[in-house]
């Protein structure tokens, strides 16, 4: 029977994530990163993560506070130049990072969601560190890239609106990864700022049906200063 | 490197007159975000931001920022009438489609050719590509803002790059404090001189061939 009610606390949402473990986080520069989910992981103490984010956040905004306290060993992002910590790890050899082009990160999160096992694309093909290892296909005349799917153990997103079933609305620009991620683990948490009971959502404007997601949980806010606040 | 503000905004001055009304336009970080205080007025484009929205409107008056509406570089933005938001994969279907008219971007260098580097000096800066990879190969237009030269001077506009490449022979236009130049099979094409007197510093800092079409003055 489905379970039509996926309230969660935050804690308990994250009580069996391990070291070591496969975790995709929203959030494009940390507008939609889940502040409450990242907080009680570092509170938590797991290391040895192996992340999945478009970017590296800031230092202390999104998920770059995972990155300043040691807990992430590998980083699958297309940008960390906003957290400088994260180039340092990287250079000092502590942060393996693994970039991809932006667009080819959200479609292989896509695809890791939707039951593919990659996607073909002509991005970076002309670019050594993109092209490296990966197989060349030709299709209809033309050369691509065969990019991998992405999937992980856990995917953390942050939404505006859930109902009880996890049906997930979003807030303008903090869409970004977060409907991609929610369908690409195995267990997805989303964090919202309000959840509402069945029915009061517009079957119309939902992003992320339900059946993707196991929990939802009420944010607490995000508890970091933004860049542009002074 | 060290342009002045009135460098920076002269070079989106002139970047801003390559736009027409009607145009879906994406934009970079730094000089190109300074273009839209530049255009004409009645000029009515579509802004995108591949972070998840089409029509970026002005900046919000302080103590109206919204945190979750922000440009790809993080900061608070308003929308235009007729915007939309979608996720990043729909964001980068819609720029490798090819519907992005005219992308304006900073470069470190940019050879004769119009191969453009602009996303890593290894061993010294490896922030990522982010998404200018899909924006350099598939926007139907790639201008390039940058300086002429480099903090050392020597020439951004190169024969070959000899950093890593974003993507190949990609670039349309380059608008510099010095010149604007176009690329075509031939190599660099300068077209215009910021200041007429430069013509000579401008061929001593560009490396590579370059043909001169300057308009009669």
């Amino acid at each position: 029977m489905t379970v039509l009610n996926k309230r969660i606390a935050v804690e308990d949402a994250i009580a069996d994530l391990k070291d070591e473990a496969t975790v995709m986080f929203g959030g494009f520069g940390g507008v939609g990163s889940p502040p409450s989910f990242i907080s009680a992981i570092l509170k938590k103490g797991v290391k040895n993560l192996t992340v999945i984010c478009n970017d590296a956040g800031f230092p202390a905004i999104g998920i770059g506070p995972l990155i300043v306290n040691n807990r992430v060993r590998r980083l699958i992002a297309s940008h960390i130049g906003s957290n400088p910590v994260a180039g340092k790890q990287m250079t000092d050899g502590f942060l393996a990072v693994e970039f991809s082009p932006q667009g080819t990160l959200a479609e292989r999160i896509r695809a890791g969601g939707t039951g593919l096992g990659g996607i073909l694309t002509d991005i970076g093909i002309d670019n050594d560190m993109v092209r490296q290892g990966k197989k060349i296909v030709s299709l209809n005349g033309r050369e691509y890239l065969a990019e991998e799917a992405l999937s992980a153990e856990y995917a953390f997103i942050y939404g505006k609106t859930a109902d009880e079933f996890g049906n997930i609305i979003y807030d303008k620009t903090a869409r970004n990864m977060n409907p991609l991620m929610a369908m690409a683990a195995d267990r997805t948490f989303a964090e919202v700022e309000r959840i509402v009971p069945l029915g009061e959502l517009d079957e119309e404007e939902v992003v992320t049906p339900g059946v993707f997601v196991e929990g939802v949980a009420e944010t607490e806010g995000v508890n970091w200063k933004w860049v542009w606040e002074s | 490197m060290g342009l002045g503000v009135i460098e920076r905004e002269r070079i989106a001055k002139r970047a801003a007159r390559e736009i027409k009304s009607g145009m879906i336009v994406n934009l970079g970080i730094g000089i190109p975000s300074l273009v839209p205080n530049f255009l004409d007025p009645g000029t009515s484009v579509m802004i995108q931001s591949e972070n998840g929205l089409l029509g970026i409107g002005e900046s919000p008056e302080k103590g109206r920022e919204d945190e979750n509406l922000c440009n790809a570089a993080g900061w608070p933005v308003t929308v235009v009438k007729g915007a939309s938001y979608f996720d990043s994969a729909l964001s980068f279907g819609m720029i490798r489609k090819g519907a992005i008219d005219v992308t304006i971007l900073g470069s470190l260098q940019v050879s004769q050719s119009g191969d453009l580097a602009n996303w890593i000096v290894p061993g010294k800066k490896v922030p990522g590509m982010g998404g200018a990879m899909e924006l350099a190969q598939k926007a139907k237009k790639v201008i390039v803002v940058m300086s002429h030269t480099d903090k050392n001077g020597a020439p951004k506009l190169v024969a070959d790059c000899t950093l890593p490449l974003t993507a190949k022979g990609c670039v349309d236009m380059v608008i510099t404090e010095k010149a604007v130049i176009t690329i075509d099979s031939g190599g660099f094409v300068l077209k215009e001189l910021m200041n007429e007197e430069d013509l000579d510093d401008v061929l001593r800092l560009t490396d590579g061939k370059v043909r001169i079409e300057l308009p009669l003055s």
